[in-house]
């Protein structure tokens, strides 16, 4: 059994004091942990990032992990699923991965519902190039490449998610760990596609968590009926990424429909075939 | 009768590729080596097709610009090419459609009375070109059964009835006592040599003239043991290959310049993380969409030079089937041997030509990668004497298996340290040695032709089916590598090493692989380069050749 501290590597976390990221880091462990103790083998699961201070998630988790390029997160963690579905995949990315530089897979992944589970470190803002605006950054960001602020209109990545097929939609908030660590471990729980998109305030370049504190409710359960489409669909519109007064996090669509792993795949597991005979192939071409 | 070919045309719809195919069977199944080259424009309905077949009773790897026979659907197949025929050749045609001399016959006609759909007619003239030539009829029979899916009474009524209506046997081709090959094109020996050394999942993007990879795997995936995939982009393709070689499968994708393009950055990743992986490129006309069916040899230089910073990789160039089948294999083994992208450089033709396959399937085999051992603590990137680190894979033992694109240390975590970036950096390097040890138990360099003759034409690829013939009737030498990167420039020296003369010939503008052997230091003398997005045919060549000498 790996414990939480076991968990961490000795990879020096260079994230600045404050980070958003740490949250994140820290659910991730419990969760982890939690997992482990309900049966999950840690050995069959892999953790994938993108590029961008998200990313070095993966330097600081003693599991497998690809540490992938700008914005190609989801195509390898559904190659590596597809290729061994017996494994638990689990993706994390920026918003300039998920939403900018590698929107369509991200939408792919969700037409698909690739049984995986994809973990978006959301702060608004270019960190590790040091603050430019991003897909959901508000209108009118300064940032060092917007000086005179953007203008560009925010993406709102739940409708997005909603639209493109995705069924499992959740939005968290770093500053809350508890309710994060729920939220991924129903998405790892999921059988299918699940997205979460994490609001994370950017200590240096973009500090939110006032904003977000002042801001964010929970969906619950009760009050909330997260199998239906048209009410996620309209609370992922009370908040369009810009500004607003009220911001639900939680679980705003859960739905389970046959993943694109069990339908492509039909119980073969690829790394475990073996060739056929191709001299019978050949004489069909005689 | 040494050899025959046979041009069948008509415009897209009509189902000359099809008719084609069906024909070069039945001549197959009578004792003849095939080779079928395939002239498509890049659209659905119209425009204007044809197919040529050559038959010959020895082993053939190149078509012809003169044929024996134009099978003419439309006026266009007439028009356009009346002026390839031999002396003595002669034009079978649709006497509905077509004005021509020579033989007609009432393919609309005989489709409307036994109450046929009008694509049948390529059926009707298949009928008729088998009593031109003085084929069994049994022979046609079978081979309409086994190629034809639906209504195969009705089409083989209608051939049949074609068969009867010929009443003179124009130009014997009479039946030779030679086992009948398998029929396939460059794509399909693709396919298979990979799927012999172990491929487990293809992924591709739809990309002429690579599709057929897909589609044919796609076809058989159950008999053949694979999985396919067509994900949503090249990008995605390749990111999701080399997610499924990380985890333990054998993967290769397939696409064409356009669509490598876009894969350079999942290439470099590979270089990087030490990825396994097989790149299929398909070259065609450049630069951009080009001329999309047609073919090319301009990607040498984008394939060795492909991805940003500096790392390993193979390229391998197989010019007939045997080779595609041979050398997929070998990109497949080296791969996971030594952590590297491999490529296999094709071209539209042959990629797309047909060929009699002659090949020893079980000369490729899956060789195992170098597997950790499972003692100690597992480090994906261990620093060892050639430069190649065990591999484990994650669910299947102990190891965390940790890898990257950044620099990093053994472990696989980021490192930006001096120390580190040079350790790193040289361990992969330091594989060249073992990899070019590996590639010499291989045939790197052939030769063909007189070998005593001090005039050689040089060429890679699809070229080389033109160039053996033109060298026959020359009495010249040819020299073919099937390695360029890491170039074999040893042996290519050693092979050229008494030549006065050296010809390169290529289907491209600039002589790409002249510019690459020149920096090496060996000289070429005459470049024959073709660009029009046609290969070099036998003839045209031979005339080419003939220019340089005189």
């Amino acid at each position: 059994m790996t414990t939480v501290k076991e968990l961490g590597t000795y990879a020096q976390n260079t994230w600045c004091p404050g980070c958003g990221n740490f949250g994140i880091l820290n659910s991730m462990k419990k969760v982890l942990s939690d997992l482990q103790d309900q049966g999950l083998d840690l050995n069959k699961l892999v953790l994938a990032s993108g590029i961008g201070c998200h990313a070095k998630i993966v330097d600081y988790l003693k599991v497998n992990s690809f540490y992938s390029i700008h914005g190609r997160v989801p195509p390898p963690i559904t190659g590596i699923k597809l290729a061994n579905p017996d494994l638990v995949v689990i993706g994390h990315a920026g918003d300039g991965d998920a939403y900018g530089e590698g929107i369509e897979h991200l939408i792919f992944s969700a037409k698909r519902n690739i049984n995986v589970t994809f973990i978006v470190h959301n702060n608004r803002v270019y960190g590790l190039t040091t603050g430019q605006f991003t897909p959901t950054s508000p209108a009118g960001f300064i940032g060092r490449s917007t000086p005179r602020g953007s203008p560009e209109e925010p993406l709102n990545p739940i409708e997005l998610m909603l639209s493109a097929g995705a069924g499992f939609v959740a939005r968290g908030f770093a500053g809350k760990p508890k309710h994060l660590q729920l939220l991924i471990k129903s998405g790892i729980e999921h059988q299918g596609f699940a997205f979460i998109d994490v609001l994370q305030p950017c200590f240096t370049f973009y500090n939110t968590y006032d904003f977000y504190n002042q801001k964010v409710y929970e969906l619950t359960d009760g009050e909330y009926d997260s199998s239906d489409r048209e009410a996620a669909f309209a609370r992922a519109g009370e908040w369009a990424y810009g500004e607003g007064e009220r911001i639900p996090i939680g679980i705003f669509y859960k739905v389970r429909r046959p993943t694109y792993d069990e339908k492509l795949l039909k119980g073969r597991i690829p790394v475990k075939l073996k060739p056929g005979n191709i001299r019978s192939i050949l004489e069909k071409h005689i | 009768m040494k050899e025959i070919s046979i041009l069948i045309g008509g415009k897209a719809g009509d189902g000359i590729r099809q008719a084609g195919h069906t024909l070069a069977r039945l001549l197959n199944r009578i004792g003849y080596r095939i080779f079928f080259y395939d002239d498509y424009p890049s659209l659905i309905r119209g425009g204007h097709n044809f197919s040529i077949i050559r038959a010959s009773k020895k082993k053939i790897q190149a078509h012809k610009e003169k044929v024996d026979l134009i099978v003419a659907l439309n006026q266009d197949a007439v028009d356009k090419h009346r002026h390839r025929l031999n002396s003595g050749g002669i034009i079978l045609y649709d006497s509905e459609k077509v004005d021509s001399q020579g033989v007609g016959v009432d393919f609309v006609g005989i489709v409307k009375e036994l109450e046929g759909v009008p694509i049948m007619r390529n059926t009707a003239a298949i009928g008729a070109l088998a009593g031109i030539l003085d084929i069994e009829w049994s022979v046609l029979e079978g081979v309409i059964k086994d190629t034809i899916e639906k209504e195969v009474d009705l089409n083989i009524k209608i051939a049949q009835s074609a068969y009867n209506s010929i009443e003179k046997v124009w130009l014997s081709v009479p039946k030779l006592n030679q086992k009948m090959l398998p029929l396939i094109s460059g794509n399909e020996a693709i396919a298979l040599g990979a799927v012999q050394a172990g491929l487990n999942m293809y992924i591709a993007y739809p990309m002429t003239p690579a599709s057929a990879i897909l589609h044919y795997l796609a076809e058989h995936e159950d008999d053949l043991g694979v999985v396919t995939i067509h994900p949503e982009s090249e990008i995605g393709v390749a990111l999701m290959a080399l997610g499924a070689a990380y985890a333990g499968a054998k993967a290769m994708v397939g696409t064409s310049g356009g669509g490598f393009a876009l894969m350079t950055e999942a290439l470099s990743l590979s270089g990087q993380g030490e990825f396994p992986i097989v790149f299929v490129m398909v070259q065609r006309p450049g630069p951009s969409t080009g001329v999309p069916t047609y073919t090319m040899q301009s990607d040498l230089s984008f394939a060795i030079n492909s991805g940003h910073g500096e790392f390993l990789k193979v390229v391998l160039a197989p010019g007939n089937v045997e080779e595609a089948f041979y050398l997929t294999g070998l990109a497949m083994n080296l791969a996971w041997k030594f952590q590297i992208p491999c490529f296999v450089l094709s071209d539209k033709h042959l990629s797309e030509s047909i060929f009699s396959f002659d090949a020893d399937p079980d000369k490729v085999k899956p060789e195992d990668p170098l597997l950790w051992d499972g003692q100690g603590e597992y480090k994906r990137y261990l620093d060892t004497q050639n430069g190649i680190s065990p591999l484990a894979f994650p669910g299947n033992s102990e190891a965390i298996v940790k890898v990257t694109s950044y620099e990093h240390d053994e472990y696989g975590i980021t490192t930006e340290e001096s120390e580190q970036i040079v350790r790193m950096q040289q361990k992969r390097l330091r594989k060249k040695k073992t990899i070019e040890d590996e590639l010499s138990k291989h045939e790197q360099v052939k030769v063909y032709g007189n070998l005593e003759s001090k005039t050689v034409l040089l060429c890679w690829g699809s070229t080389k089916g033109a160039c053996i013939e033109v060298a026959e009737e020359l009495g010249l030498k040819v020299v073919q590598p099937l390695v360029l990167e890491p170039l074999p420039i040893n042996s290519l020296k050693k092979v050229l090493s008494d030549a006065d003369k050296i010809i390169d010939v290529e289907v491209n503008a600039t002589g790409q692989l002249a510019k690459l052997l020149s920096a090496h230091g060996i000289c070429i003398d005459d470049m024959i380069l073709r660009f029009d997005g046609r290969p070099f045919t036998v003839d045209f060549l031979l005339e080419k050749v003939k220019e340089v000498l005189s």
